[in-house]
Order: C-alpha cells, then structure tokens, then sequence
C-alpha cells in the first residue's frame, strides 16, 4: 500500500460536476462538520466556497489559535549547492540554465550557519540540486555534522533518497524532511520534468513515507501551485497529508503552499494562484487538519504574508536567501546563483518585530538534538 | 483549616498549575503569572534555549515558582527520558510532566511508554508527574512505580471542552492515594471549578489563558474558579436530587405487615 493507490483511487473523480453540484449549505455544513472527510474537503476547496471565505477564515483562525496558540515558528533555508542534473522547467536550478554553479566548502558551510545563528534561528532547512557528483549523501552527511554545532533542529529539502540513506541522514541528525511533489497530475509532472532522476513520479512520491518509516519526526509536502490545477493538487496534498499522518501517528505532518514565481527558466506559469486563491487553501486545509503545520515562504510579498498569517500559518522562514552562499557572498555576487526571487527580504528581527506587532510570539527554537 | 498540598515536598498553596506554551508575548506570559501567583509551571523543554542571552523563556517566570519542565515532542519513553535529562542538567528543577504522545492528531498520551518512563526517572530521582488518559488500572501502576501525581486529561489538548472524562476522573480521585491533577482541555473557570469540586488535587491551564484576548484577568478568574471548587469540596456539596422519586411508598408494606 502507498499513497499511489490512493491517489489512483481519486484522480478521475467528477471534480467539475461534484462542485457545480455544491449548494450554500453544503459549505456552512463542512465549515462546522466534526467529521472531516473527503467530501469536506471538495467542499471546502470547491468554487462555491469562495462565497464563504469569512467564515471559513473565522473557523481556522480559532482551530489555529487552539493548537498552536498565539506562536509562530520561523526557520530559514540554506542553499549548500546548485549543481543539478534535473531539468525542471519551472526551477533556476535546471541543468539546461546558464548559471553560475556553485558548492558550499565546509568551511563556507560554517561560515553561513555562524551567521545565521548571530541572527538568532535555530532551525535550519538545507536545499541542494540533485547531483550525485558534487552533492552526495557523503557531502550532506559532513554538512550536518558542521551544522549540527549551530542549530537546534535540521531538516533536508534535497532530493529524494532511499529508505537506507534517509535513516542515515536521521541518524546523522536531521529530524525534519521537505519534499515536494511539484504536481500529483502525473502527465504535468511528466511533462515539466523534462529530464533527469526527477522524472521518477513515483520514488518522490513515496519519499516521505521512506522517511517515515525510519522515523523522521517531522514532514512537510506541498505542491507547486501554478502547475496544473491548483484544487486539484491541493485535494490530493491533503489527502497525501492525512494518509500519511494516519499511518504514521507520531509524525508532525506539514503542507506548505508555494506559488510559482519569476525565475530563471521564463517558465509561463498556466494556472495563476489568486490571493483568495491562497486564503482559501490556508483555511481549508486547517479546517480539514487542524493539527496540521501550514508553511508559508518568503517567495510571497511581506504584505500578503501578513495578511494570510491569523488564517492558519504555523511556521515562516525569515532572513531567507534562495542563493548558495547567498549570506556570505553578499547579494552582488550571489545574485546570479538563486533558484527563484525573494518577495519578502525582512530580516529576523523585522520579522520578529511584525509578528509581535501582530500579537504573535515568535518561536526560534521548538525542538533539540535528544 | 489544613489544607496542603504536598508534592515532592514542597508544599502547593495555589492549586492552579499554569502551562507556558502559546502566549503572544513572553512579557504577556509574565503578567499572566505575576497576576495568577502559581506555585507550579510548567515549560516545553523544547523551547528552551538553555545557551541563549536574550528572549529566554526562564527569564520571564516569577522566581518562586517551581519550574516543571515537560517532555513534550516525546514519542517514546525512551526520548520522554532522554529529554528529562536534558531538563536536569538545564537546571530548572528535578520535577517533570512525562508526555509522550505517539498520535499527533488527538495529542492523545501512550500511557503504557509514559508508565516506561515513570519508572526509570523515578529511579534517577526526579518527581514524576505523568500526563495520562484516565485510566485506573494505569494510574494504579504510576502510583506503585513512584509518580507524585497523576494527570489525567479533561479532554484533548487545546480543546476547551471541560472535563469529558469526568467519570473515570472522580474514579481515580477516589481510588488513587496519590494526588489527582487534571491537565488539558479546561476551557473556562467553571470547568477548572468543576475539577475541584469533585476533589481533584488541582488542574492545569495553559490554551485557555495563553490565546484569551486578555491572559491576566483570564488567568486571575481560573484562580478564583479553582478556589471556589476547593472550598465547596471541602465544606461537602450537597448531592443532585435528579432523580424522581416512586409516587407511592416503596416500604409501605412493612408497617401493613408488622405483626
């Protein structure tokens, strides 16, 4: 069983003919249900709920404030590589891209976490291209061990790995995995990975469930919204989030809601995500898992990620830079090297002092090496 | 009138424990237990920065609280010990709240790892206050493995449902010789109210006051709710009379029969 049957269960549903059929009531009648289901959860993300954002907003916000209290946890990502063999066509990485490529030495390793750590985050998100080369397990592994010094908590956003190697990394020190599926539309997810180990649908998609089964304690999946119908990927990412949290009790399962942006590659992005768009994802998904961790990056503007905070975010990443080096380069030299634009450039303490302007305590630390 | 509480002894006046996790500001949290006079709080050992100069969530508690740090983010006994450890040394006090929780969806306790852990840190010298799901037979076995306390949850973490459990709450109260707290899922005063009428020992609060629109007079109002249900256990409540009672008399018969 993986969630490829699932997921094969439910991708030829009726979407346009099960929402059409939606009444007013349908929407009050899942906003309040106790039993959250599938049928819910169409409900929820259907058109017809976007006549119904405010309550939709007001319930997430309550069911956010009772499971996470007034906290958000931040963490910011560090880019260790961008050599990639994959050619994805929405990605500044794609090996196809004329870019400057770059590795981080250790010592360049050290050099950024000391600064990120001054800025006071704790937990770190390390990226890398794919590229058995010059990013091995054996390069991530003595990656760890050098920012093992520097931060309380760790977690990968590379490529997807085997069951062996992700019990490795754990033991090693990581405790939380990123991956992405991009898109569950296998024919969009062929098409945009036009090469590369990537291409592989079905070892990404069951990379997060590897990891759990050897015992990562936190995931967190998404689907880059813009790809292919954005109701679509967000019904099966929330389904792909409750299987997973029901056959992994003890995981904190995450959902993070990227939005493609300009970048590199000149990528035409086919289905733009509106605000109320984003607002009503945020809101369905909390009301669909209200233990669920709901991320938001700074790919998106300060506003609109003040704006979308009380509606069901958990954790947001600060001070971030999408550069390998990007800190201790300087922006001159590294500004050719990122793998997609920065809306929000706040620095931590900007960051710090919005959320408690906005009545939220920031959290920098919410996990330790045990 | 004597009425202590002793837990591993020292003696506990304020009977409303205070949960830290959740406010908006430190600063905010400080009011709240300024306000509340607490004797116990407890604090997520995974927010602490142990190293950190500023923002250090220690910092922010009155000084004569006994601090109980929790194993929060325990997924085993053997993570729940580990991560008790890691609380002695950081030097907040010996007591700990053991959670572990292996369901992230309920935050529901695995009450046969925590009895795991109860039993090792009790052996280390810690006093142990366990968070369970009310169940006698396991709050039996915590007692004889040495926990200073048990605490049963009300309902689910964050809920604010008030004492679901009630039932197999008053069960434990008079059952168990050790002190019966309830943890999770008081939302209002009453229900705080409500615990100690039915003679538990004390509660716990932590969402209810944490995400208030205002923490302090939340967090006064649970004192008060906690004090009234303390005082009216002890004078002795009167019981409901919410039964009816048979219309005609059920021993009539036998001043008919006196022979």
């Amino acid at each position: 069983m993986s969630y490829f049957d699932i997921y094969l269960k439910y991708k030829d549903l009726p979407f346009v003919d099960i929402f059409s059929a939606l009444t007013d009531y349908d929407v009050e009648s899942a906003i309040e249900s106790n039993r959250q289901g599938i049928k819910q959860l169409l409900t929820l993300i259907s058109p017809q709920a976007e006549n119904h954002l405010e309550p939709m907003a007001q319930k997430a916000h309550v069911k956010t404030l009772n499971n996470f209290g007034k906290t958000i946890q931040l963490y910011t990502p560090m880019y260790l590589s961008n050599y990639c063999q994959n050619q994805c066509a929405y990605c500044g990485f794609n090996s196809q891209n004329d870019l400057p490529r770059k590795k981080l030495s250790l010592k360049e390793v050290e050099e950024e976490a000391k600064l990120i750590s001054s800025t006071g985050l704790d937990h770190i998100l390390i990226l890398t291209g794919e590229s058995p080369g010059d990013s091995p397990l054996s390069y991530i592994k003595d990656c760890i061990k050098v920012l093992n010094k520097y931060f309380s908590s760790i977690s990968i956003e590379i490529y997807a790995l085997s069951e062996d190697e992700y019990a490795q990394l754990i033991r090693e020190g990581i405790d939380g995995l990123t991956i992405y599926q991009e898109t569950y539309d296998r024919e969009i997810y062929d098409r945009v990975h036009k090469a590369g180990p990537k291409k592989d649908y079905l070892f990404r998609l069951d990379a997060p469930e590897r990891a759990a089964e050897q015992g990562i304690r936190c995931i967190n999946i998404g689907a880059l919204l813009g790809l292919a119908d954005w109701r679509k990927d967000i019904f099966f990412t929330a389904l792909h989030a409750q299987y997973l949290q029901d056959k992994f009790t003890e995981v904190e399962m995450g959902i993070s809601i990227p939005r493609l942006r300009p970048h590199q590659g000149h990528f035409k992005v086919a289905n733009y995500i509106n605000t109320r768009n984003m607002a009503q994802i945020i809101t369905a998904l909390r009301i669909f898992m209200p233990r669920l961790g709901i991320i938001l990056s700074t790919r998106e503007s300060s506003q609109l990620r003040d704006s979308l905070l009380p509606l069901g975010i958990t954790r947001m990443s600060a001070g971030s830079s999408t550069a390998v080096g990007g800190r201790i380069m300087g922006s001159e030299d590294g500004s050719n090297l990122h793998q997609f634009d920065i809306s929000d450039n706040r620095s931590v303490d900007e960051i710090k002092v919005m959320l408690a302007t906005r009545g939220y305590q920031p959290v920098l630390k919410d996990w330790m090496h045990i | 009138m004597s009425d202590q509480l002793i837990i591993g002894g020292k003696q506990i006046n304020n009977r409303l424990f205070i949960g830290t996790g959740k406010f908006s500001s430190y600063a905010l949290m400080r009011d709240a237990l300024e306000a509340a006079k607490p004797d116990v709080v407890t604090v997520s050992l995974r927010r602490v920065d142990i190293g950190s100069k500023t923002d250090n969530i220690l910092d922010y508690i009155p000084k004569n609280c006994i601090v109980m740090p929790n194993t929060s983010g325990a997924r085993t006994a053997d993570e729940a010990v580990r991560i008790a450890r890691l609380a002695r040394v950081s030097g907040s006090s010996n007591w700990i709240k053991i959670e572990v929780i292996q369901d992230n969806k309920y935050l529901l306790p695995d009450n046969l790892e925590t009895l795991k852990a109860t039993e090792i840190l009790v052996k280390e010298g810690f006093i142990v206050l366990p968070y369970i799901s009310p169940d006698l037979s396991m709050a039996r076995r915590l007692a004889d493995a040495g926990a200073s306390a048990v605490m049963p949850l009300g309902s689910p973490i964050g809920s604010n449902r008030g004492v679901k459990t009630r039932e197999l709450i008053e069960i434990l109260v008079r059952e168990i010789k050790i002190p019966v707290i309830v943890d999770a899922g008081l939302g209002r005063p009453s229900q705080a109210c409500e615990c100690m009428e039915i003679g538990c020992a004390a509660v716990l609060v932590n969402t209810a006051i944490a995400v208030s629109a205002d923490p302090v007079n939340t967090a006064q109002a649970f004192v008060e709710g906690v004090r009234a249900g303390r005082r009216v256990y002890l004078a002795g409540i009167t019981e409901d009379e919410n039964q009816a009672r048979a219309s005609s008399p059920l021993t009539g018969f036998l001043r008919d029969n006196e022979s």
